[in-house]
């Protein structure tokens, strides 16, 4: 009797296992968000930034009726998990990317051009505007940008009367002289990422270096000027490995008398007594000549939403009114960022007189991807296997700037 | 007769929906992406057009690809060899019973617990040329004056990776070979010292003999884990320095999570697909091959 019975349950209970195996399958389709409600998918993750963000976000949706809800994902999984929620139709209203990933959404036709959702960017700076632009058309609005700068340990050049380095000659120089016992001159990031990268691009740039055109020997020099800094013993063979962090935990720690670092850290300078700090604008090859730093920061941009046109309308005001120059400077001074409406950038400088060359830099910094668009993460690929070569002495700057410009080109 | 043999079918069904689900769907759609120009695009548009060999051309004629292929193959032979040799090591060490035997074989458990990238970011500390306590230590006892360049030296970094790997690896094959350890009947030992056998003599003609069944697995399980390394070594050198410590899997996280290429990444994760795949089959028929001679 029982095993009869128990051979009859049996086709039902495999059957029912089959089912809810395919059920498990189908389910988590996401589900239409709340008409006064705009989505928003970014990198705020960490608590206090997600609350700054969640913030502003208020005080710019309650007077126009609408509610703001972030997702927040890691940085450097933003891309992905907007590429996944547009293959699944549930992109948010707004999506706030790093500027050097726009290209890769704005060719996608992906995203609608912010000036048609009402978005007035006449008043922001060119450079700001250039990170969110893709082949002339803009697609994304910078809140805030920022650059890297040289930051300095005030008490080290003092000690040492030397003031902090204006050209590439007199950084070698005076770097070499701060180095003693267990403090190197210098630190920077020559990691084989997007953090080596961004630092390695005010001395290319600076130099003339052209990222479409890595082979063409303008660029050599800022190779030759990191190599010679790692040969004199004036900065860690390490440098290869640290990230811009490390590079700012080993400044914080009295090992480096000197780093490239950005405006990010203030709050970390900002919160230990150990170690006397200033900030000075980006050594240049010659005297005189202006310094060309890479732009950073986030950009906003709207993707498309044929089906909804009033979704992306109101994404529209929410980027209009956090772009407005009072919520703009607040924001920058949030989060120690240089904002980018001009008259927004005035105020901060004068109110923030310690970081006024950040200030300054983000006029002449360049956007990474204004030359080479959508190529960008090839070339970056390729630049940090140049440096990372020459800094290991596998190849001279020359022939890594030749093997970088046929991997940048592979393909083409 | 015929309800039988539905009744049969029901009950394979389950597991084979899982299969095709979990393993078939995704096995297909990655082989298929490697011959589609497959970008961002797609996720917005679903037009993925197929372009022939294309992909495969470019990871192959990629100087990256040999290398990363060639350290892969390093990395994991090396990590294997270190991981089992001291593994089983140890599992016979703790196989004979002494105070507090117990107590530090669940303290050598420890880096299993550890998540990878936890691991990986200390031991960054560790082997800091500079500042690291490795060096520290080597320069103390008189072994190295310089300072080793574990992680900022392209010749010494995929070792320095190897033995990052092989201490993580340690705990796992000690545990697998300890419990295999313990199914040996004591009578052979018993016997073997009878004969007058040394110790070395018992180890290669009892123990080896009858742990094989569990060396196979623990090999095989040690090499699919390792062949596919990714997070240690993000964490730890990131691929550098100078695309030394490159493997199939950060070339996979390269190029298609960096380069939003997912073509050309499907092909290099193919190629690991294969890899695992010649593997697996070769297990397969060396337990085969044992089944048949009755072990």
């Amino acid at each position: 009797m029982r095993s009869r019975s128990g051979r009859r349950a049996a086709p039902a209970v495999a059957l029912a296992l089959a089912g809810a195996v395919t059920a498990a399958g189908l389910s988590g389709c996401a589900a239409e968000p709340d008409p006064g409600t705009v989505t928003v998918l970014n990198s705020a993750t960490d608590t206090a930034e997600h609350e700054a963000n969640q913030d502003f976000f208020d005080r710019c949706a309650e007077p126009l009726g609408l509610r703001v809800e972030q997702v927040s994902v890691p940085a450097d999984q933003v891309a992905s998990k907007a590429l996944r929620m547009a293959s699944s139709d549930s992109l948010t209203d707004i999506l706030e990317l790093d500027g050097s990933e726009l290209p890769q959404f704005a060719e996608t036709d992906g995203l609608r051009p912010i000036d048609e959702v009402g978005v007035d960017t006449s008043g922001l700076s060119d450079s700001a505007n250039a990170l969110g632009s893709h082949d002339g058309v803009q697609y994304g609005v910078a809140r805030s940008v920022n650059s890297l700068a040289l930051v300095y340990n005030t008490a080290l050049l003092a000690e040492a009367g030397l003031e902090p380095p204006a050209t590439w000659e007199e950084l070698e120089t005076t770097a070499a002289a701060l180095t003693q016992g267990d403090t190197y001159g210098m630190a920077f990031s020559a990691s084989p990422n997007a953090d080596g990268v961004y630092q390695f691009l005010p001395f290319f740039w600076s130099a003339g270096g052209d990222e479409a055109r890595l082979d063409d020997g303008a660029g050599a020099p800022a190779l030759q000027l990191w190599k010679d800094l790692v040969d004199d013993g004036s900065a860690s063979r390490s440098v290869v490995n640290w990230n811009q962090q490390d590079v700012n935990d080993q400044f914080i720690s009295g090992r480096a008398a000197m780093m490239i670092n950005g405006p990010w850290q203030v709050p970390v300078l900002s919160a230990q007594d150990d170690v006397d700090w200033a900030v000075a604008s980006i050594p240049v090859p010659e005297a005189g000549g202006d310094p060309v730093p890479p732009i950073g920061g986030t950009v906003m941009a709207v993707p498309r939403n044929d089906g909804d046109r009033e979704r992306e309308e109101n994404a529209g005001r929410v980027l209009t009114c956090l772009n407005s120059e009072e919520n703009q400077l607040a924001w920058g001074e949030r989060v120690n960022n240089v904002p980018t409406r001009a008259s927004a950038a005035a105020a901060y400088r004068e109110q923030n007189p310690e970081l006024a060359p950040f200030a300054d830099l983000v006029l002449t910094a360049r956007s990474r991807t204004g030359e080479v668009g959508t190529r960008w993460p090839v070339v970056e690929t390729a630049l940090a296997g140049a440096f990372q070569s020459v800094l290991t002495g596998r190849q001279s700057p020359d022939d890594a700037l030749g093997t970088a410009q046929r991997q940048a080109t592979a393909g083409e | 007769m015929r309800s039988r043999r539905l009744t049969r079918w029901l009950f394979v069904a389950p597991a084979l929906a899982y299969l095709l689900a979990f393993f078939g769907y995704p096995l297909v759609r990655n082989v298929v992406m490697s011959f589609q120009e497959f970008t961002p695009r797609t996720y917005f548009t679903g037009e993925a057009p197929f372009n022939g060999l294309d992909n495969w051309r470019r990871v192959f004629d990629n100087d990256l690809f040999g290398d990363a292929l060639w350290q892969t193959i390093l990395f994991t032979v090396g990590s294997l060899a270190g991981q089992f040799t001291l593994g089983l090591a140890l599992a016979v060490f703790f196989s004979r019973r002494f105070r507090l035997s117990g107590f530090v074989r669940a303290i050598l458990l420890l880096p299993w617990l550890v998540p990878m990238v936890v691991s990986a970011v200390v031991w960054r500390r560790i082997m800091d040329e500079d500042h690291g306590v490795l060096n520290s230590f080597l320069g103390t006892v008189g072994l190295s004056s310089d300072g080793v360049p574990w992680l900022s030296s392209p010749s010494v970094a995929l070792l320095s990776a190897i033995l990052v790997n092989i201490w993580i690896g340690i705990p796992f094959n000690m545990v697998i070979l300890y419990g295999g350890l313990q199914e040996i009947p004591r009578e052979l030992y018993e016997a073997a010292a009878l004969d007058g056998a040394s110790p070395w003599r018992t180890f290669r003609s009892v123990t080896l003999p009858l742990l094989r069944p569990v060396v196979t697995v623990v090999l095989v399980l040690g090499f699919m884990s390792t062949i596919k390394i990714l997070d240690l070594i993000l964490a730890l050198t990131g691929g550098g320095p100078a695309d030394s410590t490159q493997t199939l899997g950060t070339l996979t996280y390269q190029l298609s999570f960096l380069q939003l290429d997912f073509g050309q990444g499907a092909v290099v994760g193919n190629v690991l697909i294969l890899i695992s795949a010649v593997f697996a089959v070769l297990y397969l028929r060396v337990n085969r091959a044992d089944l048949r001679a009755g072990k």
